[in-house]
């Protein structure tokens, strides 16, 4: 299965739209930060993952789904949202802490939620398995249309919950697919050092059903494998597991020293930033011409500027708000 | 104790000094969990610790706490006396069975014969929009369940102290530091919390509660974070001409009833200022250790400063509406006062 010339185009102005959004996010978490730099100050306070170099995972899967499908993404969910459809002007605000955003500020950038395009996330590692399960679950038991993939980390197998969640698709035949993203370090922890085999994807094995590895951070290749794999859902033949060796080029949150990083590391993963790869490959292709791909990315920055300039815009919440929500209105 | 004998650490030295002496001490120490090799712990808490003693005794984990934790249940069963971290306290929903039911209750199932050594520290607390799921203190939990001791240190000097003392016991000790005090590069830290530590090994007794600060009119009981804001508020009250009492509780398990009742007994007024969740929790136990003990020293009925019953908001504007800080304490006094 080889991508379309549109789907191409759909997945690099995605890959361009997550990546100018993380750079539009790292610059303004710094404001209020400095000199002394201290976690909760500033526009954008708190935590943050950022997903640089991850884009090719959210746009290789989520080129095959559509809105009515699920999504569970963990504490590192910009590029699987922005790929998923989530609005990008209320996700902002949401990051933002704002009253406009996707949950009024409740929830911060571990927590979007978006119902129209059926999202979700947990800050906690591996949590999103169940919730992923369940839905497939719904879809079967309700004959409604729809797969559900959960995105988690490669640190994350190594929790019960990814051999409970597993099992179960496995032996209910659930239309479910969970797509390991591998970049290679859990925090500070190198997957060598956390997990007995190199190769997460042979654990498939343990619930028989298939399992894939793709390597090199390739939006092509990931998009035959989740291809494959989601069609395989939908027809009703159960989960699949798939590994995809991506690179972390940012640190685990922003501030982070990465002093655990080999030296060299950080420029050779540089070098293989995903995105200038696929621009050169959709020009040699004959995919897409210079001016093509110069609007995508003129477009996909005005896109996120204009969600920024939203989130800016937008008021806070009320403090009251805070007591709010918390049982179903 | 002269200006140039000060030692002054945060609470993330104080700790990584403690467990540093035991090791070398007592070769069963040894600690295991996220981040805390290399990295020196997400909250500095091991820093250093790597590189004295190796990769055997200080242990990265995966990220699979319902092991490393039942693990170190078995080994501290087995004659080590482990030392691990959940990262944050928010995470104990992924391990809570090795935590409640086996390291907690094993002593009791054997009749005493299997003791359960361990230190679980973990981190506590908010106030930087981390929101729900890093945030949360859920001392009311730990502290409800029985079988575990429970510490939360104010400052460094008892943090290096109740570290030592948890290492040494026999019992499982939950040990929860707040983030806010600890001194973390990228956190800010209330000053309080840094203070002198002396350089030698030294045990704080745990289950004793401290009075941290001596007044007549109202006791304010806290622990961890909520005693600086305490302290702050007895300051503001003092200006008023309002004499605070502040009673530290350093310990929820065992809890020091003996000091806040000996406290409210003087006072006749009880504030409790608590950031975890108000309902079911430490700040309705602190009440009713006063009132089912002696109603009648009570000149008002006691009022509680806590974390309302919702989950965590991210934005800052709500997060912080919802925290206790020292307004609402001199706020509670006043409203005593109304009534």
């Amino acid at each position: 299965m080889s991508p379309t010339r549109d789907e191409l185009h759909w997945m690099y102005r995605n890959m361009v739209t997550s990546r100018s959004f993380e750079e539009a996010i790292a610059k303004i978490y710094f404001e209020g930060k400095t000199p002394v730099f201290n976690m909760a100050n500033g526009p954008i306070p708190g935590e943050m993952h950022l997903s640089d170099g991850q884009e090719p995972v959210a746009v290789g899967v989520c080129a095959h789904l559509n809105r009515t499908d699920v999504v569970t993404a963990t504490h590192r969910p910009h590029h699987q949202a922005i790929a998923k459809g989530v609005d990008l002007d209320r996700m902002a605000a949401e990051i933002f802490g704002k009253s406009t955003g996707l949950s009024g500020g409740r929830g911060g950038h571990m927590h979007i939620f978006d119902p129209e395009v059926n999202f979700a996330c947990s800050g906690i590692i591996g949590q999103g398995l169940g919730p992923a399960v369940g839905a497939a679950l719904s879809r079967q038991m309700q004959d409604k249309p729809g797969v559900a993939v959960a995105f988690i980390g490669e640190g994350a197998v190594n929790q019960g919950a990814f051999h409970e969640a597993m099992n179960l698709a496995a032996v209910w035949k659930l239309p479910f697919i969970c797509v390991i993203e591998d970049n290679s370090w859990g925090i500070s922890v190198p997957k060598q050092s956390s997990t007995a085999i190199a190769n997460n994807a042979e654990r498939a094995a343990a619930y028989g059903i298939p399992g894939m590895r793709v390597e090199g951070n390739d939006p092509y290749a990931i998009y035959d494998a989740a291809g494959e794999a989601i069609a395989r859902a939908r027809a009703g033949e159960g989960p699949s597991l798939l590994e995809i060796e991506t690179y972390r080029l940012a640190g685990h949150f922003m501030g982070d020293a990465e002093g655990y990083r080999p030296k060299g590391e950080k420029d050779a993963l540089q070098e293989a930033d995903p995105i200038p790869r696929m621009r050169t490959r959709l020009l040699t292709d004959g995919v897409a011409s210079e001016s093509e791909l110069a609007a995508i990315e003129s477009e996909s920055l005005a896109r996120v500027e204009a969600a920024i300039r939203f989130a800016r815009d937008s008021e806070d919440p009320a403090p009251e708000d805070a007591l709010t929500c918390v049982f179903a209105a | 104790m002269s200006k140039t004998n000060e030692r002054r650490l945060t609470i993330a030295r104080a700790m990584a000094e403690a467990v540093q002496q035991e090791m070398q001490l007592d070769p069963s120490v040894f600690v295991m969990g996220e981040d805390i090799g290399a990295l020196g712990g997400v909250y500095g808490n091991t820093r250093g610790l790597l590189d004295e003693f190796g990769p055997q005794r200080i242990r990265d984990t995966p990220i699979s706490e319902t092991a490393f934790i039942g693990a170190a249940v078995g080994a501290a069963q087995d004659g080590m006396r482990p030392v691990v971290e959940l990262m944050f306290v928010d995470f104990f929903g992924v391990c809570f069975d090795a935590i409640y039911n086996l390291m907690a209750k094993n002593n009791y199932f054997s009749g005493g014969s299997f003791k359960v050594p361990m230190v679980l520290m973990t981190s506590t607390g908010g106030g930087y929009s981390d929101a729900g799921q890093h945030s949360q203190c859920v001392y009311g939990t730990f502290a409800h369940l029985p079988g575990m001791k429970v510490v939360a240190p104010s400052n460094a000097y008892d943090a290096k102290g109740l570290m030592t003392a948890a290492m040494r016991d026999d019992s499982p000790v939950v040990y929860m530091y707040h983030k806010g005090l600890q001194g973390m590069g990228w956190l800010g830290t209330e000053a309080g919390a840094t203070v002198h530590v002396p350089e030698e090994s030294y045990t704080l007794e745990i289950g004793k509660a401290k009075v941290v600060r001596p007044g007549k009119d109202v006791t304010i009981v806290s622990l961890g974070m909520g005693v600086h804001n305490a302290l702050k508020a007895a300051m503001r009250l003092e200006e008023q001409g309002v004499s605070a009492e502040v009673v530290d509780l350093v310990s929820l398990v065992p809890l020091d009833r003996d000091t806040i009742r000996a406290s409210v007994a003087k006072t006749g007024r009880l504030i409790v200022v608590d950031e975890d969740y108000m309902s079911y929790g430490v700040s309705g136990e602190i009440i009713a250790s006063v009132t089912e003990h002696d109603i009648s020293v009570l000149k008002a009925a006691p009022k509680r400063v806590a974390f309302p019953d919702v989950p965590i908001p991210f934005a800052r504007v709500m997060e912080q509406y919802c925290l206790p800080n020292p307004d609402k304490i001199v706020e509670a006094w006043s409203r005593m006062q109304a009534a």
